[in-house]
């Protein structure tokens, strides 16, 4: 295949990528986006290797055929609530990849840069590396903090913005050496020491973002990936790399911007992290008034049968439960008994942007009464009864009451306009951001204490068929 | 001694509603009350003699017996002239009796002088407060919603298509569009069946707070150009300013010719209805249009209406019925009865068959309009607001958000980001190299692509988008590809392995969000 049909192939490919990008922002288009995105893969690694500048097929097609199969796998046997794992240790195998593709290209002998050129082309490689290795070790914190392997406190190591701006200063010094060096192995050293930098930095990063900052994490994350896989096609002076990577990398970053508007943060201070472990100062001192009432499953169900309209609230826990499929069932029934139930999704419920949707439909929700904060808000002054499963900081009222508290601000379910609220919970302790949850002591609160799943169990078994 | 409760036939030409039925009539006795009943006074509403006396009713055979016997008399009409004896219906009823119906006191002055003659207590279900503890005995209301269901109802009847669009192998049927004018209780009980019909809604109201109940109701608010607050007292419109009306006219005329059905409720207390639609606007609608026109007692919104009737006018039918609730009979008559039913219970205390008149009750004061030989009405304005109180004219200023971000950028945040882009285009431009260009464009223009794809993402979906980004960035296996081609043995084993990671990638992302978006389903 001539160098003119493999560029035409690739801009074919680029056309494909971004018609995917753009139907996975609709519901009725998103299943020909996936389409249009698996398509423009097929194209450009089967015009590339048609192109007859692939080597080595013998180790080539095993390689392909293994990591086909095994992330098929992966994509068939993962559960639903683990999805955000998932993906985040996809993340890091675009990092680790674009990591290696780079030193590949260092060790590369056969390049014909000189002067200025060689100076841009190692630029790329060392730029390239640095994502890439910061994405790799990055996802794998995200994984592990996700997977709950990694406790999802955050880290704050005493002066870590310095810390970070030191390596950063530091890896730019061995920049200006690796792009210095000459011949095929003194620029090595300047790289492996800037890839453990990086590495590190990486590390670092995540660790020091708390658990409930992770669907942002994840979705920079992403963006990062993008971002190497672009540097990657600067290396290699490969235009489909770079637009790919660019339109990953601006798409993460843009869901990242959009998730921290959601919960009114700081794009800037969400990246640099160190929220998760800040202490409610302010709202604690006044500490909320009132009782706690708890309610027991029965009367739940008994509450639910009597109502007219009820909105459901999930949030982390009733992931952690698996607590949608019996909730679905609930909807189910109450709905043929003419009750209107709708969930409210708030736009950072879960551990990743649109995690509650996913888990939903999963359950078979119909995602028409799956509505989005801003649709639903207003109604809940009009709803009998709101069931608050596994959520808290989404649904704190002291968002909006508590000028002092961490999540002021913060845009939130205003779950306690309505006529009762009954929060499911293991106990009275504190969401992911710490701050205490002044709903539970509201006069209109009830609190069903206990593991989730079973709850929704016992609320199943008693609600009149 | 319990006192006795009759209900006697309405007299009035085509009137089907009845006092009281058999459900009722059960509830009044366990007040206490002996419930008498005149013979056939709930067959036009579908309810026998026999149904009655099933629940222990005594029938009397006729109106003079009835009038003679009881103590209260519940009707729904006021008292009319009877044809047959020439005499006023009630003019049978004893001295100390009450009377409680629709009496409308401000139409009816000499029958409170007759009431007042005769020595009875009149209470009348019109003149009962809008105030909340009065709401299950406000008859108004019960009938205003069962004229705004029934009016869509006529005009179904009368508007030859669906109301509701569809595409059938026989062609395509567009939405019917209905636009009603007033939004109390028959606005928005008319919004609802319209709406229920599957028709495009849309409503218009001079007081501006009844557009979240326009809203939940499902119909589209209609708004004018122009501040006037028309919200009178008692929940009721106010009459507007002249340049009001004309903007409104102005709407109206621009609606009519495009909606199919107009449904007009709109009232204003003690005065002639407002003249709404014009005879040329009827005249722009389409063919085949229809027009109900609930304020016809009172003269008509539309010029074209003819109370009573339905009026053809080019085409399009203009209905006047001014008995639209005894249309729905039964069901006015169970509503109807079940608010006198409330009255009742309120009125007496014990639960023994013997009725308070308590003046001292602001409810009972303001809808009693003769008592112990005074006429009792217009009864002195209650002290508390009727409904929501009116809006204060400067309402709080709403306190400031924190962190507003979802406005337009600010413009020193513009200025900054510009200045900064543009230094750094500068820096390219000045010192990379030429072949470095081109892929610098590239770059940058795919930066832009992917903002403004991104950018109206549904939230629902940022699972999906994030996988399919993350099986996309594996064209990184592309780079791997391209050094296979080395010789040296160190890159190729390094290419190998970043193929099969960048695969494992590819596959597994396409995979999971193909399974994701293959559960999300609607119902």
């Amino acid at each position: 295949m001539g160098n003119g049909l493999l560029t035409v192939s690739y801009i074919a490919a680029a056309i494909l990528f971004i018609l995917s990008l753009g139907g996975l922002s609709r519901q009725d288009t998103a299943r020909r986006g996936n389409l249009y995105g698996a398509m423009g893969m097929a194209l450009a690694v089967g015009a590339t290797l048609l192109s007859g500048q692939v080597g080595h097929l013998g180790w080539l097609v095993p390689a392909i055929l293994v990591g086909a199969g095994v992330g098929w796998m992966l994509a068939v046997r993962v559960e639903m609530t683990q999805m955000p794992e998932l993906v985040a240790i996809l993340h890091s195998f675009v990092g680790l990849a674009a990591t290696l593709v780079g030193y590949a290209s260092t060790l590369d002998t056969q390049g014909h840069f000189e002067g200025a050129e060689l100076s841009v082309h190692r630029t790329e490689i060392f730029v390239g590396i640095f994502i890439g290795a910061l994405t790799f070790t990055g996802s794998l914190v995200a994984f592990g903090k996700l997977r709950g392997s990694i406790s999802g406190k955050a880290l704050t190591l005493p002066g870590r913005h310095l810390l970070n701006g030191g390596v950063i200063l530091i890896s730019i010094y061995l920049g200006s050496l690796f792009i210095g060096a000459d011949g095929p192995v003194a620029p090595l050293l300047p790289l492996v020491i800037m890839t453990a930098l990086a590495l590190f930095i990486g590390f670092h990063l995540v660790m020091a973002i708390g658990g409930a900052d992770m669907p942002v994490v994840v979705s920079m994350l992403n963006s990062y990936s993008g971002w190497a896989a672009a540097a990657t096609g600067f290396m290699l002076s490969n235009d489909l790399l770079i637009v790919t990577g660019a339109l990953v990398g601006s798409s993460g970053a843009i869901l990242s911007y959009i998730m921290c508007r959601a919960m009114n943060r700081s794009f800037i201070s969400v990246i640099l992290g160190g929220f998760g472990n800040v202490t409610s100062s302010a709202s604690t001192a006044s500490g909320p008034a009132g009782e706690v009432v708890a309610v027991n499953a029965e009367e739940t169900a008994q509450m639910l049968a009597d109502s007219q309209s009820v909105i459901i609230v999930p949030g982390y826990g009733m992931a952690v439960a698996q607590a949608q499929g019996v909730i679905s069932e609930i909807t189910q029934r109450l709905r043929t008994r003419g009750v209107s139930v709708r969930f409210a999704i708030h736009p950072v419920a879960g551990r990743l942007p649109g995690h509650m949707n996913v888990l939903l439909a999963e359950a078979k929700v119909p995602y028409d009464i799956v509505l989005e904060m801003d649709e639903i808000n207003q109604d809940f002054p009009d709803t009998d009864v709101v069931l608050v499963v596994g959520a808290n900081d989404i649904v704190n009222p002291s968002a909006q009451e508590d000028p002092g508290s961490p999540i002021a601000g913060m845009p939130v379910l205003e779950v306690w306009k309505a006529k009762t609220v009954v929060v499911f919970k293991r106990s009275m302790a504190t969401g992911y951001s710490g701050v205490e949850n002044p709903l539970f002591h509201k006069e209109n609160a009830r609190m069903l204490f206990g593991d989730a799943k079973k709850s929704v169990d016992t609320i199943l078994s008693h609600l009149p068929s | 001694m319990a006192l006795m409760i009759g209900i006697p036939r309405e007299i009035h030409a085509g009137e089907r509603r009845v006092a009281a039925t058999p459900e009722t009539s059960t509830q009044l006795m366990k007040l206490g009350y002996r419930v008498v009943l005149e013979r056939g006074a709930g067959n036009a509403a579908q309810w026998t003699d026999a149904a009655y006396e099933a629940v222990g009713v005594t029938i009397v055979p006729d109106a003079a017996t009835l009038w003679q016997q009881a103590d209260i008399v519940l009707k729904v009409r006021p008292p009319e002239i009877d044809a047959v004896t020439g005499q006023l219906e009630s003019h049978g009823l004893r001295a100390g009796s009450i009377l409680i119906a629709f009496l409308w006191p401000a139409q009816h002055p000499t029958l409170l002088e007759s009431f007042k003659i005769q020595g009875i207590t009149a209470i009348s279900m019109d003149a009962v407060p809008r105030i909340s503890r009065a709401q299950k005995l406000d008859a108004l209301s019960s009938m205003a919603n069962i004229a705004g269901y029934r009016a869509i109802i006529e005009a179904a009847q009368h508007f030859g298509r669906f109301f509701t669009g569809q595409i059938t192998a026989a062609g395509k049927v567009p939405p019917a569009k209905v636009m009603i004018i007033g939004a109390g209780v028959a606005g928005l009980a008319a919004i609802g069946a319209a709406r229920s019909l599957g028709a495009i809604v849309r409503a218009f109201d001079t007081r501006p707070e009844v557009k979240q109940q326009i809203e939940s109701m499902g119909a589209e608010f209609l708004e004018l150009d122009f501040q006037e607050e028309g919200s009178g007292s008692g929940g009721y419109a106010k009459q507007m300013s002249a340049e009001f009306i004309a903007a409104e006219m102005a709407l109206f005329a621009a609606q009519a010719r495009e909606v199919d059905i107009i449904v007009t409720t709109a009232l204003i207390p003690g005065k002639p209805a407002p003249r709404l639609i014009t005879a040329e606007m009827v005249a722009g609608m389409k063919p085949g249009s229809v027009i109900v026109d609930l304020a016809a007692e009172q003269g008509g919104n539309c010029e074209c209406t003819v109370p009573g009737e339905v009026a053809m006018v080019n085409g399009v039918s203009v209905i006047g019925y001014t008995d639209l609730p005894s249309r729905l009979a039964a069901q006015s008559s169970q509503l109807y009865g079940t608010n006198l039913r409330h009255l009742l219970t309120d009125m007496t205390p014990a639960k023994d068959g013997q009725l308070v008149v308590n003046m001292e009750d602001d409810v009972i004061r303001t809808a009693t309009v003769v008592h112990q030989g005074h006429v009792t009405w217009p009864a002195p304005p209650l002290k508390i607001q009727a409904v929501a109180p009116p809006k204060p004219a400067a309402s709080a200023p709403v306190a400031p958000k924190h962190g507003e971000s979802s406005g337009p950028a600010k413009a020193s945040t513009l200025i900054t980001v510009f200045g900064l882009g543009f230094l750094a285009f500068l820096l390219v431009g000045l010192y990379a190299p030429a072949a470095f260009l081109p892929h610098f464009t590239v770059f940058v223009l795919a930066c832009f692509v992917g903002y403004q794809v991104v950018w109206n993402v549904t939230p629902a979906l940022h699972t999906p988008l994030m996988s399919v980004t993350n099986a996309i960035s594996g064209i990184i296996v592309l780079g791997a590809l391209l050094q296979l081609a080395n010789p040296e043995g160190t890159v190729v084993a390094l290419a190998v392995f970043s193929v099969l990671i960048a695969t494992i990638n590819i596959a597994g992302g396409f995979r999971v969000t193909q399974r994701m978006l293959n559960m999300f389903r609607k119902d």
